[in-house]
C-alpha cells in the first residue's frame, strides 16, 4: 500500500496509515512503557508484588543512574 | 512498514543501551560505591548517636543482591533493556511523525525524533528532580517522589507534543523558521511554569523535620550539642553522578538516533541506495 517517493525535491517519504498500524503502534508503546515502568517505579513508589524487593534491588544502580527516585 | 520500523528502534535502543551500560560500568560505578561507602558510614555514626540516646536500633535492610551483581549485571540488564524500550518508544512516535511533521528525511527526523525522547524523558525532568545517587532520598518519601518524577515527565513529555502541533499550526502564517522558534519559546515557558508549580522534594510535608531545605540531600550530621560527627554529602561525588547521568542518557539517545537514521532511510528511500552500485534495493511496504 506504502508508496515511497524517489525524487529528492519532494522528499516527504511516505505516511503511514495510523489506522492500519494502529495495533502494532499501540502494542509496542504498552510493551515499552510497561519495562519503563520495571525498571524504574516498581517496588519503589508503586508496587505490584507487594513488599518484595528483588526487582528494586537488582537493578537499583541503574535506576538511581537513570534519574529515577530510588529509596 | 511499522514492524520493520519498530524492529530498528528496539536494535537502536539495545545498541544505545550497551553503550551507556560501559560508559556507566566504567565512569558512575566508583562515584556509585563512594556514595554506598557515604551513606555506610553516616548510618554507623548515626547508631551511635541514637545508642548513646538510649534510643532503639533499627535492623538493617537484608542484601537481596551483592553488590557485585548490581554493579556488573543489574545495571547492564536495567539499562539495555531501558535503551530498548526507549528505542521501541521513539520508533513509535517516529512512525506517526513520518510526513506529518514537514519535508523532513528519515535521517534529520530520527535525530529530531531522539533529541525529543532526550528532552521529554530525561533532560527536561531531570532539571527538576535531579538524578540522585545511592544515600540521598528519604525511605518514607519514595511515594510521592516517585510520582512527581513521573508528573513531571508527563508534563514534559505532553508539552512537547503541543510544541510540535502549536509549531506545524504556525508555519503558515509565521514560516519554517519562526514558527519553530515561537512553539519553541512556548515550550519553554510552559515547561518554566509546571516546574515553579511543583514542589522541592526537601519541601514535603514528611521532610519537615530535617529544617527547611530545597532537595534530600543529606546535611552534616551533628550531636546534640551541636557538633559535626559526620560531613554533608560530598558535593564533588554529587556533581560527578549527575554528569555522568546525563552522559550516558545524552549517549543512548544520541546513538538511537544515529544508528536509526540509516537503517529507516534504507528502508524509506530504497531509490537513493540504488543509485549507488553493488547495493539490492529492499522492497518497501510491508
Amino acid at each position: 500500500m506504502s508508496s515511497v517517493s524517489g525524487s529528492r525535491e519532494t522528499s516527504t517519504p511516505l505516511v503511514l496509515p495510523i489506522s492500519r498500524s494502529v495495533f502494532w503502534l499501540v502494542g509496542t508503546a504498552v510493551v515499552a512503557l510497561l519495562v519503563y515502568y520495571f525498571i524504574g517505579v516498581d517496588q519503589g513508589a508503586l508496587s505490584i508484588f507487594g513488599s518484595d524487593m528483588h526487582v528494586h534491588e537488582f537493578v537499583h544502580d541503574g535506576r538511581h543512574f537513570l534519574g529515577f527516585p530510588c529509596h | 512498514m511499522e514492524k520493520r520500523l519498530i524492529l530498528r528502534g528496539v536494535l537502536a535502543g539495545a545498541v544505545g543501551g550497551v553503550l551507556a551500560f560501559v560508559f556507566a560500568r566504567i565512569f558512575a560505578e566508583p562515584v556509585i560505591q563512594r556514595a554506598i561507602n557515604y551513606e555506610s558510614g553516616r548510618d554507623a555514626a548515626q547508631a551511635v548517636l541514637d545508642k548513646a540516646a538510649g534510643m532503639a536500633m533499627p535492623a538493617d535492610d537484608p542484601d537481596i543482591f551483592s553488590r557485585t551483581i548490581q554493579a556488573d549485571v543489574g545495571v547492564g540488564v536495567a539499562l539495555i533493556f531501558f535503551g530498548a524500550a526507549m528505542g521501541a518508544l521513539f520508533a513509535v512516535v517516529y512512525c506517526v511523525c513520518l510526513g506529518r511533521t514537514g519535508r523532513l528525511r528519515p535521517k534529520p527526523l530520527a535525530m529530531l525524533v531522539a533529541a525529543a525522547g532526550f528532552l521529554g524523558m530525561y533532560l527536561v525532568p531531570f532539571i527538576k528532580y535531579p538524578a540522585n545517587p545511592p544515600a540521598i532520598g528519604h525511605a518514607d518519601t519514595i511515594r510521592q517522589r516517585g510520582f512527581l518524577y513521573l508528573l513531571m515527565v508527563g508534563c514534559t513529555v505532553a508539552l512537547l507534543i503541543l510544541t510540535v502541533w502549536l509549531g506545524r499550526r504556525l508555519r503558515a502564517r509565521f514560516g519554517n523558521w519562526n514558527a519553530s522558534l515561537l512553539a519553541g519559546g512556548v515550550f519553554i515557558v510552559a515547561v518554566g511554569i509546571v516546574m515553579a508549580a511543583l514542589p522541592p522534594l526537601g519541601h514535603l510535608a514528611a521532610n519537615h523535620s530535617y529544617g527547611n531545605h530545597l532537595t534530600e540531600t543529606p546535611q552534616p550530621l551533628t550531636d546534640p550539642s551541636g557538633r559535626i560527627v559526620y560531613p554533608g554529602f560530598p558535593a564533588d561525588a554529587l556533581f560527578s553522578f549527575r554528569l555522568y547521568s546525563v552522559a550516558a542518557q545524552l549517549l543512548m539517545w544520541t546513538a538511537i538516533g544515529l544508528v536509526f537514521g540509516p537503517l529507516a532511510a534504507r528502508l524509506l528511500e530504497p531509490n537513493a541506495s540504488a543509485a549507488r552500485p553493488a547495493r539490492q534495493p529492499e522492497p518497501a511496504g510491508a
